[in-house]
């Protein structure tokens, strides 16, 4: 097996040691279940769609993302295990990208949970297949935007609580980048292409269109260049800071 | 085979390791001494891969640790200080974890249970690390060091922390491994010098301040070859101190009023202990007891640490 495949399953491993694996995932069905039904009106819309349950994830992804990414990194530099890892044969980004990519199995395990949701659509009516498979991609996908995001803010302190909190926070900056409330604060000074450019790296805009069912390449280029970027910069803030 | 050329690391202001130089060839056990703080671990890091030095070079088999860092640590088991290991996991997981890593298969997986047996871990295969006592972690520490048989170890103070019973079960293993095997370790414990190291390099304030065999730095001692003696009778204390250092190949004597005691340095490290026996006799110095001094290598430390 590949070292990353090797780390990825450690770490994964290590998630299911400890009860908080279990917990997150029943909080995660609990909320996810109650967004849909009472917030998203499931049955009174009378639709056969599963847009109340993927409108709500984005919020419920703000807290829970971090609440996994928060311990990548700054549990590793708290226990100094960091060293044992990074002085054995394995390199820096197959440890960045073995541990985000365990964190990024295990939230799609807990989306995978949902499949009651799934059956119960099309049972009640007959939904677009098609569709919902492509809003549950945008989900996986914005997940992983949000874990790399996590990832960096885990590797830039040793204590997981700041790490959380600054996580949540820059999650927050870009789930909002293109909402009226980010984008007046530039549009009284900025020139239109800088707020077109802010308003392109939300989050937002490139989820719905695929939770619409419209996967375009353009949105897929975006997570994978936002997901590479973040987790390039862990590495160099990482290689930095390892030590300290 | 470690080397180094003006191996240096600087933290702002502070330089942690200035220009350290040394080569630690196969069969040699190397201990690497110092108060704490003087850039034991420091250099120790930079030599696994885990920080870059701000400047000089470093090498293991001769594979530099900077521009070939991957073959340098596949030559290399390294135990970082504390021992750190993953708590949750168990200690059969965590050694086929490493394993894992260690690209250890087939034929070579059988690594991992010789590496059990001979650190005695059978009973604990199945306990998670954060349960275990020091004395174990340690030994897990050691066991993923050395699962890959590497031809190069480096231990930060392996045996910090242990009873002495540990203690000596650990330098054991450090003996019984060496064999054509280059090793360094770190220690603050003196003793540790003359029970596992062929050679002693003392390190201060970042720098190389002494580096030689263990009774090499023993003989610089002040006590090196000193011999002291217990007076059966105290009244005869001033009389006995007046021939003794009246003896040529005497530098200095130092008088314990208190237990009617003196401890007689020589000059050069001359061996007096036959002089000051015929001496005492001739004199009539009743002698309760006459022994040599075995070097004090905390003295020698001292001295050079300072």
């Amino acid at each position: 097996m590949s070292n990353v495949g090797i780390i990825m399953r450690r770490e994964l491993s290590s998630y299911f040691a400890t009860p908080l694996a279990y917990i997150f995932l029943l909080i995660f069905l609990v909320l996810a279940n109650l967004f849909t039904f009472y917030l998203g009106g499931f049955f009174e819309r009378g639709q056969a769609d599963l847009n109340p349950f993927f409108s709500y994830h984005p919020w419920l992804f703000l807290f829970l993302i971090p609440a996994v990414s928060m311990r990548l990194w700054a549990d590793e530099r708290r226990t100094g295990n960091i060293e044992l890892l990074l002085t054995q044969p394995v390199s820096l980004w197959q440890a960045v990208v073995g541990k985000f990519l365990a964190a990024w199995a295990f939230i799609i395990l807990a989306l995978a949970l949902t499949f009651p949701l799934w059956i119960t659509v099309n049972y009640l009516g007959s939904p677009d297949n098609g569709a919902i498979l492509a809003a549950y991609i945008g989900s996986a996908l914005l997940a992983a935007g949000f874990l790399s995001i996590g990832s960096l803010a885990s590797a830039l302190t040793r204590n997981p609580v700041v790490a959380f909190i600054v996580g949540v926070a820059a999650c927050f900056a870009f789930l909002v980048a293109g909402y009226p409330l980010v984008l007046d604060a530039f549009r009284n000074w900025a020139p239109q292409f800088l707020v077109d450019a802010v308003a392109s790296l939300g989050f937002l805009t490139h989820y719905e269109a695929i939770s619409k069912g419209v996967i375009d390449i353009r949105d897929l280029i975006y997570f994978a260049l936002l997901i590479t970027w973040f987790l390039l910069a862990t590495a160099v803030v990482l290689d930095v800071r390892k030590s300290e | 085979m470690i080397k180094t050329e003006a191996l240096t690391k600087r933290y702002g202001a502070l330089t942690a390791v200035d220009a350290v130089s040394f080569t630690a060839a196969p069969g040699e056990v190397l201990g690497f001494l110092g108060p704490n703080g003087a850039g034991k671990t420091t250099t120790m890091r930079m030599l696994a891969g885990f920080i870059s030095a701000t400047s000089g070079r470093a090498s293991i088999n001769g594979h530099d640790v900077e521009t070939d860092s991957l073959a340098a640590r596949r030559c290399l088991g390294y135990l970082p200080e504390g021992a750190p290991g993953y708590g949750e996991m168990t200690v059969r997981d965590f050694l086929d974890f490493i394993a894992d890593l260690r690209k250890l298969r087939g034929a070579a997986r059988a690594r991992v249970d010789a590496v059990i047996e001979r650190l005695q871990l059978r009973s604990v295969l199945d306990q998670t690390l954060e349960t275990l006592s020091k004395g174990f972690r340690r030994r897990v520490g050691l066991a993923q060091a050395i699962i890959h048989d590497p031809p190069v170890l480096i231990l930060d103070e392996p045996t910090d922390g242990l009873d002495p019973n540990q203690k000596h079960e650990v330098r054991t293993l450090i003996n019984e491994m060496a064999g054509d095997k280059t090793v360094i370790i770190s220690t603050h414990i003196l003793e540790e010098v003359d029970a596992v190291c062929t050679r002693a390099i003392i390190i201060a304030r970042g720098r190389i301040v002494a580096d030689d065999t263990p009774q090499g730095l023993a003989a610089r001692s002040r006590y090196h070859n000193a011999i002291s003696l217990s007076l059966a009778r105290p009244e005869q204390l001033a009389a006995a101190h007046a021939a003794v250092a009246a003896l040529p190949q005497v530098a200095a004597v130092e008088v314990d009023a208190n237990k009617a005691r003196l401890t007689v340095l020589p000059r050069g490290g001359a061996l007096l202990l036959a002089t000051l026996s015929e001496l005492t006799t001739a004199q009539g110095i009743a002698l309760k007891e006459l022994h040599l001094e075995s070097a004090r290598l905390d003295d020698v430390f001292r001295t050079i640490t300072a």
